[in-house]
């Protein structure tokens, strides 16, 4: 069977070894329309290439690790990380490598081109699944096209492709990738039409932006939209965005930049344009038998068309299906530089003025009236965060993932996290919490009466005084959103006095190791790139950051509304006799219950030791270096953090970094929620301590008192009986 | 299902699945593995294996009754290391008693037919394992373990 095929010897019986979108560019291209020049490379490409290497076990083994119903989203990342990792080091063995080079070089020599996924299983008649697999612009010169090819090739195991495996038919052993490498068409405008609008069948929709068609589909610029009626085409309506940027080709695929002011004001289509775009996608119906989403371009008056496939219907999925959110996380590059100066220069400085506002207010002075509609607007402002939380921070905080993904691109490293360790030693607010609570209990510890003193509530140490007072303004709100309860000044010097008592882990300098990788990474980039790299390693460090310090910006805000309830729920209960007490507003209750939610797990007992049943060895996700042995401490409820004593293994299910302060008093850490980017992980490497997430059932298998052993290495949890 | 019956229902699963397991013995710390034809009761309590009484693995059996037994599912495939399932039984074997023999004889031909000759022969032992437990291993390295009653 061919590894490459010209478009024209591509009929209905070589379909599956092209993929659904060669196989269409094929049929416009024998019909005459204008389709750039292109060669595709088959399945059977893929077959040889995974089988020779061996990667074929190594897919396997990655995606039948862990059962999927098991696996939360961060988890699919992490494989689909992995797995693109594992083909970034695989050579395309010579024979394969040489006949496709022969090929390439032939048809394109130095010409730009894109390199598509054309997915047997993408596509098809009714099922068309737009943006799960990888796509790649303007790539010039063999080497650098078979390495986008195998790229394509992995993303055939994206985290989009694995949330959407069962209506991809997704099959380890069975599915397989063909490549389209397509001369690179840089037209002055182009765009996307849909033949049939997805929102109402009786439209179509065109959308147009200047320059390259990518800037649109990812959304970084906003397109001109024409609204048609699909029988006649006639232009029912038409939407003018502010014209501000277009994405052109450059050295390093493409440049997002500033429109030229003489287009501002110019749709990029005219009403000609339209019609002829219209028919276009008409054609292309009329070929395939459906409404289609056809991708063009326009070049010197010629259109072209750069791809056709059946109209998406999978995004339009049940309410509750989330998948969509997730693949919305998926930010360019310029959109995450915009949203990261929103979120550092706006979005949190309000915050912190809003939580810092109430907590300046003396709510003891309020009549019950005016404490009840206080708890209504704290419940409506610490709502308006929390949606602010999901629309703008974690988006922000998953930037991470593009640069982890670009810098495995750029550097080709061993171990795909190892940008995780050039970003370590960015300063977070949960490392300042830590170090302040270690420096109380250090004073703590070196003097017992002081100690005694401090027991009883005591304090004639000024500076010790101040310090906890500081300690109480930074965190004392987050100390009470995870407790529940109000700020209390007492349960902190608990803390203080616990582990005062006890060995801690200390926060391990890892500067060196991060300042290497450092100057390894900016070595790469050429001096007129410098800046470039610059930019891109401090939106990392910042969405790093935010990962961990959003959440405790979030509490303060929750810790506020708590603050306000306990306030009422005090009153309510000096009022029981005249049962003058009032309900706390639902909305306040809501997020109170949410919380609750999140921090709580329940002990099962069908898995007591008397059923039988145990578990062994289970496995999760390597997510901190090291290995280690203790006794097991569950954590059922956040009050049980105060149990931990030092040298204990921390089992839970989802810890937040509200939560860590308890970190450095542990040995180890086992987490049911699984990723090797989520707190636990970020945390446990910071103090150097073994991690294991993504251990499914982890808080119901694991029993306090269980000896257990934590091999971070290999991402292993081993059990045995207390 | 609840955990416990489902762990029990894939090992029964495997074990209905397989014919052949592999027998570790041992006699003065000198360990020794053989291949054995195998039967299991509807409750997993009991495995049953048939061998000649001349054999190393009876010689062992005499001297020490602790005995593992695994059986795996494996098809010498790559795919081996993410699908292939293993289970080790736990416990001590002891020749069957005479009052039990048609019972198990009878067990054991169900799933071995073919063995009729080798098993109702003057030379040839039926044993029977009593599990203590079983212990399943599935993904690679995922372990439960099961306590017999």
């Amino acid at each position: 069977m061919p590894l490459i095929l010209s478009l024209d010897t591509i009929s209905e019986h070589n379909r599956d070894l092209v993929g659904n979108k060669a196989f269409a560019l094929s049929r416009m291209d024998v019909h005459g329309m204008h389709v750039p020049d292109a060669i595709c490379v088959s399945t059977q490409a893929y077959h040889r290439f995974t089988e020779v290497t061996g990667l074929r076990a190594h897919i396997l083994m990655e995606l039948k690790r862990k059962r999927f119903e098991d696996m939360r989203w961060e988890e699919l990342w992490d494989t689909a990380l992995r797995i693109r990792n594992h083909f970034l080091h695989a050579e395309i063995p010579r024979e394969i490598s040489a006949e496709m080079a022969d090929h390439l070089q032939a048809s394109f020599s130095e010409k730009p081109v894109c390199v598509r996924s054309s997915a047997p299983e993408e596509d098809a008649a009714g099922r068309s699944f737009a943006g799960l697999h990888e796509s790649f612009v303007n790539i010039t010169g063999v080497d650098s096209i078979l390495k986008h090819i195998k790229l394509v090739w992995a993303s055939l195991w994206s985290d989009a492709a694995l949330l959407y495996r069962q209506e991809l038919h997704l099959d380890a052993e069975q599915s397989s990738m063909a490549v389209i490498v397509q001369e690179m068409i840089s037209g002055e405008c182009s765009g996307v039409i849909f033949g049939s609008n997805p929102s109402n069948p009786s439209e179509a929709v065109i959308e147009s932006v200047y320059g390259l068609n990518q800037g649109l589909v990812d959304g970084t610029v906003e397109p001109d939209r024409w609204i048609l009626d699909r029988s006649t085409g006639t232009i029912r309506s038409r939407f003018s965005p502010e014209r501000k940027k277009i994405l052109a080709p450059s050295e390093s695929g493409a440049l997002l930049t500033a429109l030229p002011s003489k287009l501002k004001d110019m749709p990029p289509l005219d009403d000609k344009r339209v019609k002829e775009v219209f028919h276009l996608a008409k054609k292309a119906e009329g070929l395939f038998g459906m409404p289609q989403d056809v991708e063009w371009t326009i070049r010197e008056e010629t259109l072209y068309v750069l791809q056709s496939r059946a109209i998406t219907t999978l995004l339009n999925g049940q309410d509750d299906d989330t998948r969509p959110w997730y693949l919305s996380l998926r930010r360019s590059y310029e959109n995450l530089k915009e949203l990261s100066q929103r979120v550092e220069q706006k979005l949190i400085p309000s915050m912190l003025e809003n939580a810092e506002t109430m907590a300046e207010q003396d709510l003891s002075v309020l009549s019950d009236t005016a404490l009840h509609d206080e708890i209504r607007g704290r419940a409506e402002t610490a709502r308006k965060w929390i949606n602010t939380y999901r629309t703008d921070f974690i988006p922000l905080a998953h930037g991470i993932r593009l640069f982890g993904q670009m810098y495995n691109d750029i550097m080709n490293p061993s171990a795909p996290y190892e940008f995780m360790d050039l970003l370590a030693n960015t300063e977070m607010k949960s490392l300042d919490r830590n170090r302040m609570l270690r420096h109380m209990a250090e004073q703590a510890a070196s003097n017992p009466q002081f100690a005694a003193d401090l027991k009883k509530g005591i304090i004639h140490d000024k500076e010790f005084r101040a310090m906890l007072d500081d300690y109480l303004k930074k965190f004392g709100d987050i100390y009470s959103d995870i407790t529940h309860n109000t700020a209390d000044k007492q349960s902190i010097i608990q803390t203080v006095l616990g582990m005062a008592s006890q060995p801690l882990a200390e926060q391990k300098n890892r500067a060196h190791d991060s300042d290497q990788l450092e100057q390894g990474f900016f070595s790469h980039f050429t001096p007129d790139k410098r800046k470039f790299a610059e930019e891109l390693l401090t939106l990392a460090r910042t969405s790093y950051r935010l990962r961990d310090d959003d959440n405790i910006y979030l509490g303060k805000i929750k810790g506020q509304l708590f603050r306000a309830i306990e306030e009422m729920r005090a009153r309510n209960r000096k009022d029981v006799q005249n049962n003058s007490g009032q309900d706390v507003p639902a909305e306040a209750l809501e997020i109170l219950e949410e919380q609750k939610g999140l921090k709580k797990t329940e002990d099962q007992s069908g898995l007591s030791v008397a059923s039988g049943v145990q578990a062994r060895q289970i496995v999760g996700q390597p997510s901190g270096p090291g290995i280690s042995r203790g006794k097991a401490r569950v954590i059922h409820d956040a009050s049980d953090l105060h149990s931990l004593k030092a040298g204990e293994i921390l089992v839970c299910d989802a810890i937040d970094p509200s939560m860590t302060f308890v970190v450095p008093l542990s040995a180890g850490i086992v987490e049911r929620r699984g990723g090797m980017l989520i707190h636990g992980a970020i945390i446990a490497r910071e103090y150097g301590l073994p991690c294991v997430t993504g251990v499914p059932d982890a808080t119901q298998l694991i029993h306090t008192g269980d000896t257990v052993t934590v091999d971070g290495y290999l991402g292993l949890v081993i059990i045995d009986k207390g | 299902m609840n955990e416990k019956d489902q762990l029990f229902e894939q090992i029964k699963n495997l074990l209905l699945s397989q014919k052949l397991a592999v027998l570790s013995t041992q006699n003065k710390a000198k360990p020794y593995a053989s291949l054995v034809a195998f039967a299991e009761t509807p409750d997993l309590t009991v495995l049953l294996f048939a061998t000649t009484r001349s054999t190393r693995k009876f010689a062992n059996l005499t001297a020490s009754p602790h005995v593992a037994l695994l059986v795996d599912s494996r098809t010498n495939d790559p795919a081996d290391f993410s699908d292939a399932v293993a289970v080790t039984a736990l416990g001590s074997a002891e020749e069957v008693k005479d009052s039990e023999r048609a019972g198990s004889i009878d067990l054991y031909l169900g799933k071995h037919p073919y063995l009729k000759k080798f098993v109702t022969s003057p030379t040839c032992a039926l044993l029977k394992i009593t599990v203590k437990k079983y212990i399943l291993v599935s993904r690679f390295q995922n372990v439960m373990e099961l306590k017999m009653p």
